[in-house]
C-alpha cells in the first residue's frame, strides 16, 4: 500500500521526508493533471496541513510567502506596488479555481518553462528557503530551477518559503503575459519588471523573460541599458531583440517559432517598460 | 500499490457526511461515486475545463483535483445544494431565462463559480463575471447567454406557455432545461447499476505500429479483480465496424496492425480499482512502432507506405462537380483571382467524454450511451455482436455535446463485447486524452481555388481542388468529399464550376463529421476569393456579394433550380447598415492607430439540410393515452441543440394542443421510431416534418372520430378530448378505447424522406430539398506587434425559414460563432501532441464577442411550418468572416487556420516585405 500522509507540523514533515523519499503534493494542480487516467499510487506527503506554512508576512527587511501560500492569497494582500507584476501573474495563473488552491511554491517547484510565478519571482529578487534533515538553507530563484522540471531541491528537503527583499519603497512592477486565447492559457512569452525610481530616472531595472528558454532569465543586457533612462513613456523603447540575444534561447514548438518568441519577447520588454514610465502597467487595451 | 483508506468526515451541502476513502482520491469522484452527487460533472479530470467545480469552503475549485484528504473537516457546496425545495435559485433561473444551459454539462460548474462571485460581489460588472467564469469552459453556448445570466440574477423567470396553436415561432424555455440546472440530468457517466464491473481499453500508444499479444489468459490469473481481457481473438460477430453501410475499415479491435494512436487493442474488465491500477506498460503487448504518415503531403508523396493496403495512393475517395467550362470562363474573366489555404485537425471538445453501461438482457443487448444516432449505434452494435437488429436496445442518455463526434460508435465497441460475454452490466468513461486520441475530428483541408469574374462584378467561374485529411479511417470522410463541391461556390451564381476533393488516409485518428463536413474550410478560400476580386472592381466586399448570391429561381452549381426559401439577400440587407458604419469606424480608428488595427469582414454560405442525394427518412409519433396523456415518441437525439424543445413545439401546433401538455420519450430504440441521426442540419426540417405530419395525422384522427370540420378545436382533458366546431361540441371518450402496447389509445404518425436526386458522375443533381442560408460580420482589432486577434464583435443573418424558437436559434448562432472563432484562431488537434484541452485550446468565456442575430424568414414549403436547419449553418461562415476582417485590418491574407499570434504576425511581416 502507498502511504499518503498530512503532518501538521514541519518538524514531523521533515522527518517523514527524511524516512522515505515522498512526493509532495500542495494544491495538486499540477500533480493530478500529470495523471489522468493512471493509477494515484505516489508516496504522498500532502504539506497544506502545516501550521504556519501559508500567508505573506512582512518582517522588516523584506517579506516572506509561505510554501502554501496561493495565487489567491497572493492577490487578495495588501502589498506594495512592488507586487503588482505578481498580482498580475497570479491572476493570469489558469482560471480562479486553480488561482484558490495552486502554490507559488508548487509553481517553482514544478519548474515549468512556462510557469508563470517564475518571472515576477525573478525580477523581485526572490530567494529561495529550503529545510532538510540538517536545517534550513537559502538560494536565489535563479540557482533554484535549474531546467525543464528540474530543480536545486534535494529529494529530502522541502521549499518552506519565498524571501523577497525590500525594494525602494517607490519601486513600481508589472507583469505582461502572451496567449493564445483570453484565459487558461499556457504563456508563449512573459515579462515582468520591476524598476527603482531615482529622481525621475531608472535608478535600477530588474526584468526577467519566460517561456523563452528552459528556464525564466533576467536580463542584464536590459537592466544595464536602462539605468539611467527618464522614467517617461519612452523608457526602454530603444531595447531591440539584440540585448535579449544572449539571455534568452526560445524553442520552436506549436505555440511559435523561436523567432517569434525573440520578437514579441522584445515588444513586451519595451510594452512593459514604457507603460511603467508613464504610470500605467502595459496591457494595449482598448474600449470596443 | 493504492493508497489505504481513511475514514473522512466534511460538510456537503451544509449536511455531515463521512466517507471511507483513499486521501487522495479526488474530490469529485467521491461526490460523484460515493455520495451519488452526481450533478458535479467531469470532463477533464485535469482542471482544463472546470465542468467540476464546487466550492470548498466558499472558493472555487476543480473537484477532479482535490485530494480527498483534503476535504476532511471543511465545507463543500456543489450544484444540489443551490436550490432549495426543488425550487430553482434565483441564479438558476436566470440561467433558465437566458438559455445559458444548452447540453447542460458545463452548467453546475458554471453555476458554482457564478456562485462564488454573486457571494462576495452581488452585482458584478461583466468584466467581474468573465474572470469568474473564465476557468469553466463551454462548447455549446459561446458563453454571451451565461454571462448575461450571471449579470440578472435579480430578474424574475416568465414560464406561462404559449397557448394552443401558438408554439411554433415562441421563444419557449427549453422543456429540459430544469434538470440541466439543478445537477439532475443523467449524462452517460451519470448512472449505472450498483454491481456494474468497469472496463477500460487498452490503446496504440503509436500512430503506425505492428505489434503482438503475448499470454493473456496468465496476465489475468495474475490480476485478481480482472474479470476478463478481450482481445481481437474474442469478436463474436463482424470484426470491422463503419458509419456506412459498405466500406467498413474500422477494426472493432486492432489486429496485430494499428493506424492510429489511440486505436483499441484490448479490453480490460473487472472492478473499478484493479481497471485503473494496470498501466499499460503491464501488458504483454510488444509493439514494433513504424514512421506514421501524417499530413496529406507524407500521404501522397511517391513510394509513401499505405494505410491501407486496398487503397493505393492513400486515396480513400473523391468527389467531383462540374457545370459550364472553368478554364475557358477563367480565360475569358476580366478579373482573376487564386490561393491556396490549409486548416487543421480541430477537436469537437465536447464538455462530456464519451461514456455510458450495458448490459445483456436475455439474448438482448441493452446500452445506455451519450450518442447522437441511437438506431445507427443500434445497427452497428449488432454486426458486431452477431444478433438481430431488433436485438439491441439503445436507450440513449442526456448527451453533453455532441458537434459530429458522437455519431461513431466509441464506448459502444468495449460496452458491446464485455457486456455480452461476461453478462454482466458493465460501465465506462473515456478519460480525456484517450476521447481526444481515439475520437473523429474535422478535416484539415489542404486547398487551392481559382475564382473569375466580370469587370463589373459578375461572378463567372469558381475552380476547387482540396485535399482532405481523412485520417486512419473512413468514418464520414466520403460525405465531406462529396458535400464539398456541392458547396464550394458558396450561395452564389456561379456559371461555370469545377470542383474536385480527395479524401487521402493518414495515420492521424479518423477525420469524421464535425458540424459543416469540410464546408467551413472550403468558404474560407471562397469569401477570400470574392473579396479579392471585389476589390479588383473596386466593389464593396457587401456590395459584390449581393450582386452575385442566389436568389429566388437562382441556379446551383448542382443544376438545381431554387425555386423556395432563398432569404440570402435579405441576410445582407439587414446587416448593411452594421457594416457600412462599423467599415468606416475602423478606417477612422486605424488612422489614429499605429499597433492596434481594426477590420470589418464578411462571408456568406449556404448549406443543404440532410444527407447529399441519398433518403434520409424521419419517422415521429405522437399518442394519447386512455387517461388523456400525450406522449410524443420523440427519436431526435437533443444534443443541446434543442430538439426536446422545439418537436413539442412543432406537435402542439400540428395538432392543435398548447405544448405543455405533451409528455416526451426520448429516443429509446425499442419506444421511439427512427428520426435519424441529429447531424446535417437535418433534425429540425426533416424530423420536425414528420412531427408535423404524426401531429396532423393525429389531429385528423381526432377530428374524425368526432366528426368534425378541419377547423375544429381540440381540447384534451383526462379520459376525455372535448372538440369544438362552432357552436357544436363533441366528447370522445378515451378510457373504454382500445389500447396499444405503449397505452396509447389513438396514434398519429408522420414520416418525411426530404425529396432529392442523386448526383451524376458531374455532380449534377438536387442534392438536398432545402438549404440554410446566412451571412456574418466580423469586426476585430489586430495587435499587429504580437499577432493577436481580439473579436470584437460578431453580427449573423440567417434565413431560418420559420423561426420555430428564436431563442434557440439565438443560441444555435451563438454556440456556432465561438466554434468557428476556436477553428480561426486557435484551435489545432496535432495528433500524439495536444490530447488534452491544455494544449488543444477551445475558446474561454473571453474570447468570444458580443453577437448580434438577426432572423430571417423565407418559408420552406417542405419544412415545419416553413423551417429549416441551423445547427452547421451558425458556424460555416465565421472564419472567412474573422480572415477577411484581418485583412481589412492589416492587409495580411491568412492562409494557415488557425491564425495563431505566430501566424498573424508572420502574414503582417510579410506583407512590408512584399
Ligand atoms: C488548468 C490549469 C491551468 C494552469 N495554468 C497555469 C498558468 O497559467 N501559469 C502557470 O504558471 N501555471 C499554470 N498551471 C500549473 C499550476 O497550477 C501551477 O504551477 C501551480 O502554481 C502549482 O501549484 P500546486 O500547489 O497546485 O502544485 P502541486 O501540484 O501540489 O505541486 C507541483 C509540484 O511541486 C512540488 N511541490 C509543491 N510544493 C512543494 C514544496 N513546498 N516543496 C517541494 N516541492 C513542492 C510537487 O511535488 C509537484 O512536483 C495550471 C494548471 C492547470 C491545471
Ligand atoms: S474535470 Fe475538473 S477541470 Fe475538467
Ligand atoms: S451547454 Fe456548455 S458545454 Fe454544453
Amino acid at each position: 500500500m502507498a502511504q499518503y500522509v498530512r503532518p501538521e507540523s514541519l518538524e514531523e514533515a521533515l522527518a517523514l521526508l527524511a524516512d522515505a523519499p515522498l512526493t509532495i503534493l500542495a494544491g495538486g494542480t499540477d500533480y493530478y493533471p500529470a495523471r489522468v487516467g493512471k493509477p494515484l499510487d505516489d508516496d504522498l506527503l500532502d504539506i497544506t496541513g502545516i501550521d504556519g506554512l501559508r500567508g505573506i508576512s512582512d518582517g522588516g527587511d523584506g517579506w516572506r510567502i509561505g510554501a502554501t501560500t496561493t495565487w489567491t492569497d497572493v492577490i487578495e494582500a495588501d502589498l506594495p506596488p512592488l507586487f503588482d507584476g505578481l498580482k498580475l501573474a497570479a491572476r493570469e495563473v489558469g482560471g480562479v479555481q486553480i488561482q484558490n488552491v495552486g502554490t507559488l511554491a508548487g509553481n517553482l517547484c514544478n519548474a515549468s518553462p512556462a510557469a508563470d510565478g517564475v518571472p515576477p519571482l525573478l525580477s523581485l529578487d526572490a530567494e529561495v528557503e529550503l529545510a532538510g534533515p540538517d536545517g534550513a538553507r537559502r538560494l536565489p530563484l535563479g540557482e533554484f530551477v535549474l531546467g525543464n522540471r528540474e530543480t536545486a531541491r534535494q529529494a529530502d528537503e522541502l521549499l518552506t518559503a519565498l524571501h523577497i527583499p525590500k525594494a525602494a519603497d517607490d519601486a513600481v512592477s508589472s507583469f505582461l503575459k502572451l496567449g493564445a486565447r483570453k484565459y487558461l492559457v499556457i504563456s508563449i512569452a512573459m515579462v515582468a519588471v520591476v524598476i527603482e525610481p531615482a529622481d525621475g530616472a531608472v535608478g535600477s531595472a530588474r526584468v526577467a523573460v519566460g517561456s523563452c528558454s528552459a528556464v525564466a532569465q533576467r536580463l542584464p543586457d536590459v537592466e544595464a541599458a536602462l539605468k539611467g533612462q527618464p522614467l517617461d513613456a519612452s523608457l526602454g523603447q530603444q531595447i531591440t531583440q539584440d540585448h535579449l540575444t544572449g539571455a534568452i534561447s526560445p524553442i520552436s514548438d506549436v505555440r511559435g517559432s523561436a523567432d517569434y518568441r525573440f520578437d514579441v519577447a522584445a515588444t513586451l520588454v519595451r510594452r512593459a517598460l514604457g507603460a511603467l514610465g508613464a504610470g500605467g502597467q502595459g496591457q494595449l487595451e482598448t474600449a470596443a | 500499490m493504492n493508497v489505504m483508506n481513511q475514514s473522512l468526515s466534511f460538510t456537503v451541502n451544509g449536511a455531515p457526511v463521512s466517507v471511507h476513502s483513499s486521501p487522495v482520491t479526488r474530490l469529485v469522484e467521491v461526490l460523484r461515486l460515493e455520495l451519488g452527487l452526481t450533478g458535479t460533472k467531469v470532463g477533464c479530470n485535469a482542471g482544463d475545463c472546470g465542468a467540476c467545480t464546487v466550492l470548498l469552503d466558499g472558493r472555487q475549485v476543480c473537484a477532479c483535483m482535490v485530494p480527498v484528504g483534503q476535504v476532511q473537516g471543511r465545507d463543500v457546496q456543489t450544484v444540489e445544494g443551490l436550490g432549495a425545495d426543488g425550487a430553482l435559485s434565483t441564479l438558476q433561473q436566470a440561467f433558465h431565462k437566458h438559455g445559458a444551459a444548452q447540453c447542460g454539462i458545463c452548467t453546475p460548474g458554471m453555476l458554482m463559480a457564478a456562485r462564488e462571485l454573486l457571494d462576495s460581489t452581488p452585482v458584478p460588472t461583466e468584466q467581474q463575471a468573465m474572470d469568474a467564469l473564465g476557468g469553466v469552459l463551454c462548447r455549446c453556448t459561446g458563453y454571451r447567454k451565461i454571462v448575461d445570466a450571471v449579470l440578472d440574477v435579480a430578474a424574475t423567470l416568465d414560464e406561462t406557455t404559449p397557448d394552443a396553436g401558438a408554439a411554433v415561432g415562441a421563444p419557449l424555455l427549453k422543456i429540459d432545461g430544469k434538470p440541466k440546472l439543478t445537477g439532475e440530468e443523467s449524462f452517460g457517466a451519470d448512472a449505472a447499476p450498483a454491481d456494474s464491473l468497469w472496463c477500460r481499453v487498452v490503446r496504440a500508444p503509436h500512430g503506425r505500429a505492428n505489434f503482438t499479444v503475448g499470454d493473456l489468459e496468465a496476465f489475468k490469473a495474475g490480476h485478481p479483480g480482472l474479470e476478463a481481457v478481450i482481445s481481437n481473438k474474442d469478436l463474436p460477430g463482424a470484426k470491422l465496424h463503419g458509419v456506412y453501410p459498405v466500406g467498413k475499415d474500422t477494426p472493432v479491435l486492432a489486429t496485430g496492425f494499428t493506424r492510429h494512436k489511440g486505436e483499441g487493442v484490448l479490453v480490460l474488465v473487472g472492478d473499478k480499482l484493479t481497471v485503473e491500477s494496470i498501466r499499460d506498460d503491464d501488458l504483454p503487448i510488444d509493439w514494433s512502432p513504424l514512421e506514421p504518415v501524417y499530413g496529406v503531403e507524407a500521404a501522397l508523396a511517391e513510394g509513401a507506405p499505405l494505410v491501407h493496403d486496398d487503397k493505393p495512393g492513400n486515396i480513400l475517395t473523391g468527389g467531383f462537380l462540374q457545370k459550364g467550362d472553368v478554364d475557358a470562363a477563367l480565360a475569358a474573366a476580366d478579373h482573376v483571382a487564386e490561393g491556396s489555404w490549409q486548416t487543421s485537425f480541430v477537436e469537437h471538445a465536447y464538455i462530456e467524454p464519451e461514456a455510458g453501461w450495458a448490459q445483456r438482457v436475455g439474448d438482448r443487448m441493452e446500452m445506455h450511451v451519450t450518442t447522437q444516432a441511437p438506431y445507427m449505434n443500434r445497427d452497428e452494435v449488432a454486426a458486431i455482436l452477431g444478433i438481430a437488429q431488433e436485438d439491441v436496445r439503445i436507450v440513449p442518455t442526456a448527451v453533453g455535446g455532441g458537434f459530429g463526434g458522437k455519431l461513431d460508435m466509441s464506448v459502444h465497441v468495449p460496452l458491446a463485447l464485455a457486456a455480452w460475454s461476461l453478462d454482466r452490466p458493465v460501465r465506462i468513461t473515456l478519460e480525456r486524452p484517450e476521447s481526444m486520441a481515439s475520437s473523429t475530428k474535422r478535416h484539415p483541408a489542404r486547398m487551392t481555388a481559382t475564382a473569375g469574374c466580370s469587370s463589373d462584378g459578375k461572378l463567372t467561374a469558381l475552380r476547387f481542388d482540396g485535399d482532405f485529411d481523412t485520417g486512419a479511417y473512413s468514418s464520414w470522410g466520403p460525405t465531406v468529399a462529396d458535400r464539398v463541391p456541392v458547396h464550394a461556390t458558396g450561395p452564389y451564381i456561379v456559371p461555370n464550376v469545377r470542383n474536385r476533393t480527395q479524401a487521402v488516409l493518414t495515420n492521424a485518428p479518423p477525420a469524421g463529421a464535425f458540424r459543416g463536413f469540410g464546408v467551413p474550410q472550403a468558404s474560407i478560400t471562397s469569401e477570400a476569393l470574392y473579396d479579392e476580386l471585389a476589390e479588383k472592381c473596386g466593389l464593396d466586399p457587401l456590395e459584390f456579394r449581393l450582386l452575385n448570391v442566389i436568389r429566388h429561381g437562382g441556379e446551383t452549381a448542382t443544376g438545381q433550380i431554387l425555386e423556395h426559401s432563398v432569404g440570402m439577400a435579405e441576410c445582407l440587407e439587414v446587416m448593411k447598415p452594421a457594416w457600412v458604419e462599423r467599415r468606416a469606424a475602423a478606417t477612422a480608428f486605424n488612422e489614429n492607430s499605429a499597433v492596434l488595427k481594426r477590420g470589418v469582414g464578411i462571408s456568406c454560405m449556404w448549406y443543404g439540410c440532410g444527407n447529399t442525394g441519398i433518403p434520409n427518412p424521419s419517422t415521429m409519433k405522437v399518442g394519447i393515452s386512455a387517461d388523456g396523456k400525450v406522449t410524443l415518441y420523440n427519436g431526435v437525439m437533443d444534443i443541446g441543440q434543442g430538439p426536446n424543445t422545439i418537436m413539442p413545439q412543432i406537435c402542439a401546433d400540428a395538432i392543435g394542443i398548447p405544448v405543455n401538455i405533451i409528455g416526451q420519450i426520448h429516443g429509446d430504440t425499442d419506444l421511439t421510431a427512427d428520426a435519424g441521426k441529429s447531424s446535417a442540419s437535418r433534425q429540425t426540417f426533416v424530423s420536425g416534418r414528420a412531427t408535423q405530419l404524426a401531429g396532423e395525422d393525429l389531429r385528423t384522427q381526432i377530428l374524425r372520430l368526432a366528426n368534425v370540420g378541419d377547423d375544429a378545436r381540440i381540447e384534451i382533458v383526462p379520459g376525455e378530448i372535448v372538440v369544438r366546431d362552432g357552436d357544436a361540441q363533441r366528447t370522445i371518450d378515451l378510457r373504454g378505447m382500445a389500447t396499444d402496447p405503449n397505452g396509447d389509445v389513438l396514434l398519429g404518425t408522420g414520416t418525411f424522406d426530404p425529396p432529392t436526386v442523386a448526383l451524376d458522375e458531374n455532380g449534377q443533381g438536387i442534392p438536398y430539398a432545402t438549404y440554410g442560408f446566412g451571412a456574418q460580420i466580423a469586426e476585430v482589432e489586430v495587435d499587429t506587434e504580437l499577432g493577436t486577434v481580439k473579436v470584437l464583435k460578431i453580427w449573423a443573418a440567417y434565413d431560418v425559414g420559420r423561426a420555430v424558437n428564436p431563442m434557440q436559434l439565438d443560441g444555435q448562432i451563438h454556440g456556432g460563432v465561438a466554434q468557428g472563432l476556436g477553428l480561426a484562431l486557435m484551435e489545432e488537434y496535432i495528433p500524439e501532441r495536444t490530447e488534452n484541452l491544455h494544449d488543444y485550446l477551445i475558446p474561454t468565456v473571453g474570447d468570444v464577442p458580443p453577437i448580434e442575430t438577426f432572423l430571417i424568414e423565407d418559408p420552406e414549403p417542405l419544412g415545419p411550418f416553413g423551417a429549416k436547419g441551423i445547427g452547421e449553418q451558425s458556424l460555416i461562415p465565421t472564419p472567412a468572416a474573422i480572415f477577411g476582417a484581418i485583412h481589412h485590418a492589416t492587409g495580411a491574407r491568412m492562409r494557415h487556420a488557425p491564425a495563431t499570434p505566430a501566424r498573424v504576425r508572420a502574414a503582417i511581416l510579410a506583407t512590408r516585405q512584399g
